[in-house]
């Protein structure tokens, strides 16, 4: 492709579909973030203000400095970051057990983790709430690290699996001639090498935890045990929306995993990859 | 778990010859070998054996029941009749063909736009990261926060109405919300915009596997750009293909967090998909049998749609 380079106008035409497109894609994000700064009597105003006019920030006071928003957002980096650790942890255990071993019953069990990674995770959601009733985990953090675990680990013991199969056998020899245990070469060779497709599984898990919804509505009953998702879902009221209020509070519940995006998109960019198309 | 460490039929890796006695040392082989693969699995497999394969058992097993969710309360056997109810319920039927419909009318644009735009991303130049990190923000954005991102744009005084009003002309305000087939188009739209990116992604990445020689050949011989499309991008990309579409399908009838935002399955029913009438006769009205019942169908419709997808897709070459 490269010896054939573009004329011009298909050039430009190109990169005006292309911007036209992303307008249409930010538009409403750059909207949200204009209503986070409007007054209530500003936020369906018509014409529709792009530029807040006046500006306010009694929104985003209202949320960070009333309010229990600091305490949800700490809800949701406990539960996010304690379930991304193990989850990726045990996920990277079974895919090294999948890849390194032959056993009686491998193929069946690989099998059966494919089905969990088809069963959307909605089809559960009954029997997991019984479930976590007869554990007496409802309505806690506890509950919902236990759930997103489990979730996880398919799909990330499917994407590291094949990370783990295509590591050189050699190495592994050496280790073990060197008299490496089991564990030592899993944690101080596979691991390591394995880095790339840890962050993706990483990086998937985090948005996936830190953005759950329908789990969380279900089990989480006190206001304290809140997520930012429930918390931002039940700002709108039954009448009349604080629609700056919501929006101030989404922006706050989505700058993480803006961030998180950005500075590691390269890895989203491998994980599609690795967990689709070949697969 | 004993099923590793039982009945080994032959290890191929870590052969630990020991001088022991045949008999002792064979126990002993068995017990090293599967012991090390046993212990790096079992946390993990135990797990997901609780939390996942057996909460799919009790599904279908609770379907079966008029289940009693208080500790004491006695189940009822009902065999199948929550099948039988859910077939003759309209709300059921209703809710089937919303998710219907929204599969419809998101999975097609999906796929078409995402490799649309993947298409176009596909040269490197100075804006292409930047363009692909834009189509994808709303892929990493929470779905709660779009969805009411979406009923403030879709608000009778909201900017969607404003747009059609006074820059096209439309003298009517739509009450996009208020009514099924509007409020259904609103949640499409939001499926759209939300799953261009993924789709992109996945193309994108399947894009820089096309080998380059075929594609430099199929320009010497003379094929246009349609040609070329035709014979060597879509078979490159075609597992992409098949991917996208299968996942689109199974988040088709996943959808459930922008129905219940942004209409809660109202007005009056109308907007109700498979997962939110599910959801609302288990937790709301706390008919776990039949919320299970409706489960089963759900996922017995996720699974047939994908095998018959896979049958169609298979060996494109076959069907050229």
């Amino acid at each position: 492709m490269s010896a054939r380079r573009l004329p011009g106008p298909a050039q430009s035409f190109r990169l005006v579909t292309l911007a036209f497109g992303a307008l249409l894609m930010v538009t409403p994000f750059l909207y949200m973030l204009s209503t986070s700064f409007k007054g209530q009597q500003y936020v369906l105003k018509l014409p529709p203000q792009f530029i807040p006019d006046p500006a306010t920030l009694s929104n985003y006071e209202r949320i960070l400095l009333r309010g229990d928003f600091g305490h949800y957002f700490a809800n949701s980096l406990i539960v996010a970051v304690v379930s991304t650790t193990l989850a990726v942890l045990l996920s990277a255990m079974m895919a090294y057990g999948f890849a390194r071993y032959r056993f009686p019953g491998r193929e069946l069990m690989f099998r059966l983790l494919l089905i969990g990674l088809m069963i959307p995770a909605m089809m559960l959601i009954v029997p997991q709430f019984v479930l976590a009733k007869f554990f007496g985990v409802l309505d806690s953090l506890v509950g919902l690290i236990i759930f997103y675990v489990a979730g996880n680990l398919a799909l990330n013991t499917f994407l590291l699996r094949g990370f783990f199969e295509a590591l050189p056998g050699e190495l592994d020899q050496a280790m073990q001639i060197d008299g490496a245990g089991h564990w030592r070469r899993f944690w101080n060779l596979a691991l390591p090498l394995a880095r790339p497709a840890l962050a993706t599984a990483t990086i998937f898990t985090f948005l996936a935890t830190w953005d759950e919804f329908a789990w969380a509505l279900t089990i989480i009953t006190t206001p304290e045990n809140q997520t930012l998702p429930i918390a931002v879902a039940l700002l709108q009221g039954p009448k009349g929306t604080q629609w700056g209020l919501v929006f101030a509070a989404s922006i706050i519940a989505i700058l993480p995993v803006i961030a998180v995006f950005l500075t590691f998109q390269r890895h989203f960019v491998q994980g599609l990859t690795a967990g689709s198309v070949k697969g | 778990m004993t099923e590793l460490v039982r009945d080994g039929s032959g290890p191929t890796l870590a052969r630990h010859s020991s001088g022991v006695s045949r008999q002792a040392g064979g126990a002993m082989k068995l017990w090293r070998t599967y012991l090390p693969p046993a212990l790096f699995i079992a946390p993990g497999f135990l797990l997901f054996l609780v939390c996942i394969v057996y909460p799919m058992l009790q599904a279908i097993q609770m379907s079966f029941f008029d289940w009693k969710l208080v500790a004491g309360a006695a189940s009822t056997f009902l065999g199948l009749d929550n099948y039988v109810r859910a077939f003759n319920d309209p709300r059921f039927w209703l809710a089937l063909s919303n998710s219907g419909i929204y599969m419809a009318f998101t999975v097609p644009p999906q796929i078409a736009l995402g490799l649309g735009v993947a298409l176009l991303l596909k040269d490197k130049g100075p804006a292409q990261p930047l363009f692909r990190v834009l189509y994808y923000l709303p892929v990493v954005t929470s779905w709660v926060v779009v969805s009411l991102l979406f009923k403030y744009l879709f608000a009778d005084r909201g900017l969607i109405n404003f747009a059609l009003d006074d820059l096209l002309g439309a003298t009517d305000k739509i009450s996009w919300l208020a009514e099924r087939w509007t409020a259904l188009v609103a949640i499409c739209a939001l499926g759209v915009w939300k799953g261009i990116g993924w789709s992109m992604m996945i193309f994108l990445a399947a894009l820089q596997g096309v080998p380059k020689e075929l594609e430099e050949a199929a320009v010497i011989d003379g094929a246009n750009r349609r040609q070329r499309f035709g014979a060597v991008t879509l078979p490159a990309i075609w597992p992409a293909m098949i991917f996208v579409t299968i996942m689109l399908v199974i988040g088709g009838f996943n959808v459930f967090a922008s129905v219940l935002v942004m209409t809660n399955g109202g007005p009056g029913g109308a907007t109700e998909v498979l997962l939110t009438y599910m959801y609302r006769q288990a937790f709301e009205f706390l008919d776990f049998g039949y919320g299970s019942a409706l489960a089963v169908i759900l996922t017995l419709i996720v699974f047939s749609l994908s095998a018959i997808q896979l049958k169609l897709f298979r060996n494109p070459e076959a069907t050229r």
